[in-house]
């Protein structure tokens, strides 16, 4: 380690409820177990985490939940606050768990989201809390919703790329194919291409089954200045873009801001779009994982679906995509459901997959945005050999 | 009943007291005469924060375009299936609003306005000819 180089930061545990419905467990609940796990997989103590991130809960508005979690789940940190980027806030906290980890600031920083999106709320109240990401002079107003906003979308970027239905489709179906493999994923039973096509219009192109559920649930990560005991995952980069809120305003489909973010993560790990071997890449709907793989560069333009189908994102393949499950069908709890994608990655790399684990990965690169395509994070994961 | 609708802002107070007389208004930067989508504090080119707002003709081209199957409350769900749109209008802006059904990306339409819980909402024809 040079003194021009910050040291490493380390992911050293993780865990996570299953996601689904967990009817009478509100946002802490769901918390407090994913926090218990990531302690005990990272073999921690509650004393020895000097840092608390956590996200936000529709179902639990609260102004200082950082410290209400504190309170609850019994910690004493030196550094803790909340952090609000949509569905960014997962890999945002990670983001900024290393920076406080390599500045000095903590040595154990905790983060941890979770909440009851699914049982704790009316449909109706979920998906009207979340249309308020869209302007509420210029757009909420029309009866939008966050459905029509990628709808909406989705529509241009087929327009310009020749995608088809049938393409964004076959991301559901693999979603679906790795969540089987799963045994806390939301939705396991088996899809075809035919199926999401034949489902319930909700905002065309977009049908039921090119949407991600809504879900109840939690993840937590420890991030460390030290490795763990075992394999070593050390975060080697991350950059963030923020070129809009809503859609309106994103000026151009091609270059939402995804590969600008992901460009100055791979910069500062030295890295390259070839040198990665595994992808957690954020999937609210399948529009959103064609363009993320499209624009960062893990797919030519138009053509997502066709390495798809030439196996190259299944879990034996040479690019295993979201071996999870996704949001798609793992499931999306919010803050926990963007957080679960880096979850898998580490169990990936640790060996830690059981039934499910593959050839553990030697970089991964990690995405997730926030809003429509509004906030972008990129995270780089490295496994480091053991001394 | 006329009953003013308050925008969310003193920003965008002036676009929404032009819907409510049938006008769409728009900011054009003074400096570099880029005009803005949504209502803005600096210039989105320039960065310059000398704006002055504009009514725009209604005429504009689809940017994007939606059918909403499943409407987000029970005051649209009586609307529903409705097509959303994004439009760029004719002076630079693009706006979401809705359309009258059979559209395509990149036809020609032109801004009519409809009452809709006591808002006045934009719908974009097909321009005739």
């Amino acid at each position: 380690m040079t003194n021009s180089s910050p040291p490493t930061a380390w992911i050293t545990g993780v865990g996570g409820t299953a996601f689904g419905r967990h009817e009478g467990q509100g946002a802490l609940d769901l918390m407090a177990q994913a926090a218990q796990q990531a302690l005990q997989n990272a073999g921690l103590q509650r004393t020895d985490i000097d840092g608390l991130l956590c996200g936000y809960a529709t179902t639990l508005p609260h102004l200082m939940l950082s410290t209400l979690f504190c309170e609850r789940f019994s910690l004493d940190p030196a550094y803790a606050h909340s952090v609000q980027l949509g569905g960014a806030t997962g890999a945002a906290m990670l983001m900024l768990a290393r920076e406080l980890v390599r500045s000095g600031r903590c040595r154990r920083v905790l983060v941890v989201a979770g909440e009851n999106r699914l049982s704790g709320q009316s449909r109706d109240s979920a998906i009207q809390t979340l249309a308020q990401v869209g302007d509420p002079d210029y757009e909420v107003p029309n009866g939008a919703s966050v459905p029509a906003y990628y709808g909406l979308m989705a529509s241009r970027y087929l327009h310009e790329t020749g995608t088809t239905e049938a393409d964004l489709a076959e991301f559901a179906v693999l979603m679906r194919a790795n969540a089987a493999r799963h045994p806390g994923a939301h939705l396991t039973a088996p899809i075809t291409v035919a199926d999401v096509l034949a489902s319930k219009p909700i905002a065309a192109p977009l049908k039921l089954m090119d949407c991600c559920p809504i879900s109840d649930g939690a993840m937590a990560l420890v991030v460390s200045a030290e490795p763990g005991d075992g394999p070593r995952v050390a975060m080697t980069g991350a950059g963030q873009a923020h070129r809009h809120q809503h859609l309106s305003a994103m000026a151009d489909v091609m270059q939402c801001g995804a590969a600008v973010a992901a460009q100055r993560a791979f910069a500062e790990a030295g890295l390259g779009v070839a040198d990665i071997d595994h992808l957690g890449i954020y999937d609210s709907f399948t529009i959103t994982l064609t363009m993320l793989l499209e624009e960062i560069g893990f797919a030519p333009r138009g053509g997502a679906a066709r390495r798809l189908r030439h196996g190259d994102f299944g879990a034996d393949g040479p690019l295993p995509l979201n071996t999870h499950g996704g949001l798609l069908s793992f499931g999306h709890c919010g803050v926990a459901g963007g957080m679960a994608h880096a979850v898998e990655v580490f169990r990936q790399m640790t060996g830690q997959a059981g039934a499910r684990q593959i050839a553990r990965p030697r970089h991964a690169f990690v995405h997730a945005d926030g809003g429509v395509m509004s906030s972008h994070v990129s995270l780089i994961l490295s496994q480091e050999p053991s001394p | 009943m006329n009953a003013a609708v308050a925008s969310s802002s003193a920003l965008a107070a002036p676009f929404v007291e032009g819907l409510a007389r049938q006008e769409l208004r728009f900011q054009r930067c003074t400096a570099c005469g880029t005009a803005q989508t949504l209502a803005r504090h600096a210039c989105a080119h320039c960065g310059a924060n000398t704006l002055q707002w504009e009514t725009a003709r209604g005429t504009a081209t689809l940017h994007a375009l939606t059918v909403v199957s499943r409407a987000p409350s029970d005051a649209f769900r009586a609307l529903a299936p409705y097509t959303l749109v994004i439009a760029e209008l004719d002076e630079g802006p693009r706006l979401m609003a809705h359309a009258e059904p059979g559209l395509r990306i990149g036809e020609r339409v032109r801004a009519g306005f409809f009452a809709h819980e006591g808002r006045t909402l934009v719908r974009f024809a097909r321009e005739p000819g």
